[in-house]
Parts: C-alpha cells; structure tokens; sequence
C-alpha cells in the first residue's frame, strides 16, 4: 500500500515538473520575444483572463462556464448518443455474419465522410439548432465505437469461442459471456477516441451560428484578435477532456478489473 | 462388451480437398475409460479431438456418444485445449462455474460442485483472482477444473501439458487421475509424450502417418501410480515408441 502510494506520488510529482517546464518555456518564448505579444499571451495572461471570464461576459456574451455547459452538453449529447448506437452496432457486426453483410456497405460508405462534410447538409435538414450540432457531433464519435467494437469482437482468440462451443454454449451466450467481455478493452479504447473526436468536432459544429460555447468564444478571441481569450477556451477543452479521459480510466478499470494492472 | 462403449467411432474419414487425414478409423472407448492417443507428429490427433466435438465435420463416418450421434449440445462434452483456455475476464470460481452454467445446471449442484472442484485441484485460496494473477500451470488447472466441474461423459485433452516441465507435469498427470477416478469420466487424451501416455492410459491408440489409421491398440494393466522406472512401464514405452516409427 506504501509502495503504491509513492509511486502514485512520483506519477503526479512528474507530471508537474513535465506542465511547469512546458509553463516556463512557454513564459521564456514570450518574454525574449521569439513569440510576439501580438500573436499569443503569456500563461500569465491567460490565468488572468480566465479568472476574469468567471464573472465576466465582456467581451463575447457570456461567462466561462456558460460556454463550457453550453458545449458540454452538447459534446455529451453527441458522444453518449454515439456510444449508445455504435457499441451494439459494431458488436453486433462482429459477431453476426447477417448483421455484417447489411450493415457494412452502408457503414464503409458513411466511415470516410468528414464530419465537417455534413454541415451543409445538416443545416438543410435540421436547420441551426442544437440538433444540428449534436448531429454532428454523432457522427465523428460514432465511427470510431463502431470500428473499435467491431474488431473487439473479431479479435476474441478462437481458443475461448471453441471452449464455449464444446461445453454446449449457443450463438447468444457466446456472444454475451464470450465475445463482449473479449471486446471490452477495445471498445474502451473505442470511447476514448470519440470523447476526442467529440471535442475536437466541437468548434465545427459551433460555427453553426452560435451565440455561445467554447468553440463560439474561441471564433470570437480570433475575430477581436484576442490571444488570451482563444487560448482560455483551447485550455477548458483540453482539460476537460483531460478530466474525462480520467474518468473513463476509472470506469473501465470498474467494469474489466481483471485490466487493472494494464491500466 | 460392443453394447456398453461410451464412444463409438465408425469409419471416420477426414479430407482436406485432396489430402486425406483420417482414412476409415473404427474403434469403441468404453466407458470411465483413460485413452491416451499417440502417433506421429501431424498425423490428425488434434483433427480426430474436432471431429468429436464437431467443431469439424467428418468428410465420412459418424461418431456415436451413448448410440447418438455425437453433438456438444446434447451431450456432456469438455475440451482441455493445448493453448491456455481460461476465460481472462472471469475469477478462478467464475472460470469452473461457467460450463455448468452453461449446461443450466441447478445453483445448488452449482455451488457445490464449485466447492469440490476448488477444494481437489487446491484453488480455494486463489478464487478471487483472475487468470493473469496466476502461474501458467495454475491456469491450466483452472481450465482441468472447469471441465471436469460439468462431470463430462466424455472429456477432451489436446497436449494439455505441452508447455509444461517435467515436474509441473508429473503434478498434473496425478491430477487428473485422481479427477477422472473421483467422476468417473471418459478421458481421450491427446499426447506426443509415449511416457506420459503409458502413465496415464488404461489402453494406448497408436495412429498410423497420414493417410491415418489406427495402427494397433496397447492395453495397458499397470495399478496407478505408476511406478516410470519400473521394468514393465519401461517395456511398454520402449514398445509403443517402436510402434510410432514409420521410417
């Protein structure tokens, strides 16, 4: 237990110096004027704005965190719905040879599509709301469910599907107590590339006549050439993406603990 | 004698586009019997365990359990693969429950069986730990577990020692002895080691290269344990190996 906290201890200890080197050379690049005022701020700055940003809506309308919960619902909107479509579909396609011959040549001509692609589109047909933007959204973090719980399952060693099969196990509980337990670690490294793709999708889907968001803030630091206020946004989505990529680690390692040590 | 064989193979033939595997193979195991068999490597050992389990089929012949034809589903199966077979998401206790959660077997029977199975093969203190945690021997004791758990009428084993040292393999083979004693099982055992076959077996299947038959059958009347060193256990291995050469 002691030897566990330490190392939890040196994990973090590095991780600060690691973030204060970055801060430092960041602050150096500035300060000898390789980097110009003009273009980007200093991490003090930055600090300084976001602080400000807590209370104030100047200058683009709105406070931080209304354009963090603004965005955040709709990236989880967006990702949980992705999760909650491409996960079965993609075990489902790995599984059963049926359900693969019908919906793969749907699914590979959708799979190389942009998800910026779909704007024109989308606007057509949802207009500009939140729906359109979730929609979005959707589409960039479902590929990646799909793709990784699909392979989950093809990869299963056949070792265990026949052990099953030799006990009398049917198509159902192969498929069930086989083939998605086999998948998990997959299909976690599925959700964690759609929580980056939902971010990441983000800022495109709120230049779809937004008022506010990180990502319509970030539109609105580049446009009143504000460095400081696009770097504050930058930095919300990156930790809290952070955060939960963090909490993924802590859900997977509940539901497959027999991964904890790999985690 | 004829009426009373668990297992019934007739004419079995096994082809692979041209090359046939398994030409015509017809004999009986009878029931709570140990047979080990041998033969030369890539002779169709591993091919004639598939067909029994159907995880292939036979180009011809049938294979009668119990005078039905053979079928997973209906009978009481298990299979000891050569590779590692433990479930890596399930617990030591949940890796035995699970054929006999499959075979939808009373949550008493259940549990009690799980009990004794842990208790013979010494795993009550690792229950809780996955297979990962564990030794590669342990784990194949996991899967010796599981299989014998269901009681199998008949049970399958592929070279489930192959990757295991001599010490490790003396351990198991009394293992499964006294497994197979205690449930009464019917054992095919599948092995390239003459020594182990003439420890285990009550009678030896000595295939033939391919196109395979079986060469002869070697009954072996030693009491168990056996003692390897001894002049009788000693002739028997010499002669069966005599039997294995084909050059």
């Amino acid at each position: 237990m002691k030897k566990s906290g330490k190392h939890w201890g040196g994990k973090i200890l590095l991780g600060c110096v690691g973030l204060g080197l970055f801060l430092s050379l960041w602050q150096l690049l500035m300060a000898t004027g390789v980097i110009s005022e003009r273009t980007m701020s200093t991490p003090w700055q930055v600090l300084q704005t976001f602080l400000e940003k807590l209370s104030s809506r100047d200058p683009d309308g709105a406070t931080v965190q209304e354009h963090f919960l603004s965005s955040f619902q709709l990236a989880m909107a967006g990702f949980f719905t992705a999760m909650a479509v491409g996960i079965p579909m993609g075990l489902v396609m790995g599984y059963f040879r049926t359900a693969r011959r019908f919906l793969n040549p749907i699914f590979e001509i959708v799979r190389p599509i942009p998800p910026i692609a779909w704007i024109p589109i989308v606007i057509l047909f949802l207009g500009i709301g939140m729906p359109a933007k979730v929609f979005i959204v959707f589409v960039a973090a479902f590929v990646p469910c799909v793709i990784n719980s699909y392979t989950g399952v093809k990869l299963t060693n056949p070792v265990y599907i026949q052990a099953a099969k030799t006990m009398g196990a049917g198509h159902l509980r192969i498929f069930t107590k086989v083939c998605i337990p086999s998948a998990i670690p997959m299909v976690f490294t599925g959700i964690r590339i759609s929580l980056g793709a939902s971010w990441s999708t983000l800022v495109a889907a709120e230049m779809l006549a937004s008022t506010n968001g990180l990502g319509y803030m970030i539109q609105m630091g580049r446009a009143i050439i504000r460095p400081d206020i696009i770097v504050v946004g930058m930095l919300v989505i990156g930790c809290t993406g952070a955060l939960m990529s963090f909490v993924l680690g802590c859900v997977e390692r509940h539901i497959a603990p027999w991964r904890r040590d790999s985690l | 004698m004829g009426n009373q064989a668990k297992v019934k193979v007739r004419n079995l033939t096994k082809k692979f586009g041209d090359m046939t595997v398994l030409d015509n193979i017809s004999f009986d195991i009878q029931r709570g019997e140990f047979i080990c068999i041998v033969g030369p490597t890539g002779c169709g050992k591993t091919t004639f365990l598939n067909l029994l389990v159907k995880l292939l089929e036979p180009t011809s012949g049938n294979i009668f359990i119990d005078g039905e034809e053979a079928n997973p589903k209906k009978h009481n199966l298990s299979f000891v693969f050569q590779e590692p077979s433990a479930f890596p998401w399930l617990t030591v206790e949940q890796n035995i429950r699970f054929g006999l959660e499959t075979k939808k077997r009373s949550r008493m029977e259940n549990d009690n069986t799980t009990e004794y199975i842990l208790e013979m093969l010494g795993l009550k203190e690792c229950r809780d730990k996955y297979p990962h945690e564990l030794s590669t021997s342990t784990e194949q004791r996991i899967v010796i577990g599981r299989s014998f758990a269901v009681r199998p009428d008949l049970l399958l084993m592929d070279e489930p020692y192959g990757q295991m040292d001599l010490k490790l393999r003396y351990y198991l083979e009394d293992e499964v002895i006294r497994l197979q004693k205690a449930t009464k099982s019917t054992v095919i055992f599948i092995t390239h080691n003459i020594e182990e076959a003439v420890y285990l077996a009550d009678r030896c299947l000595i295939l033939s290269q391919k196109p395979t038959t079986v060469k002869e059958e070697v009954g072996i009347h030693l009491p168990h344990p056996r003692d390897v060193s001894s002049k009788e256990f000693i002739q028997l291995r010499e002669y069966i190996t005599e039997q294995i050469k084909w050059w």
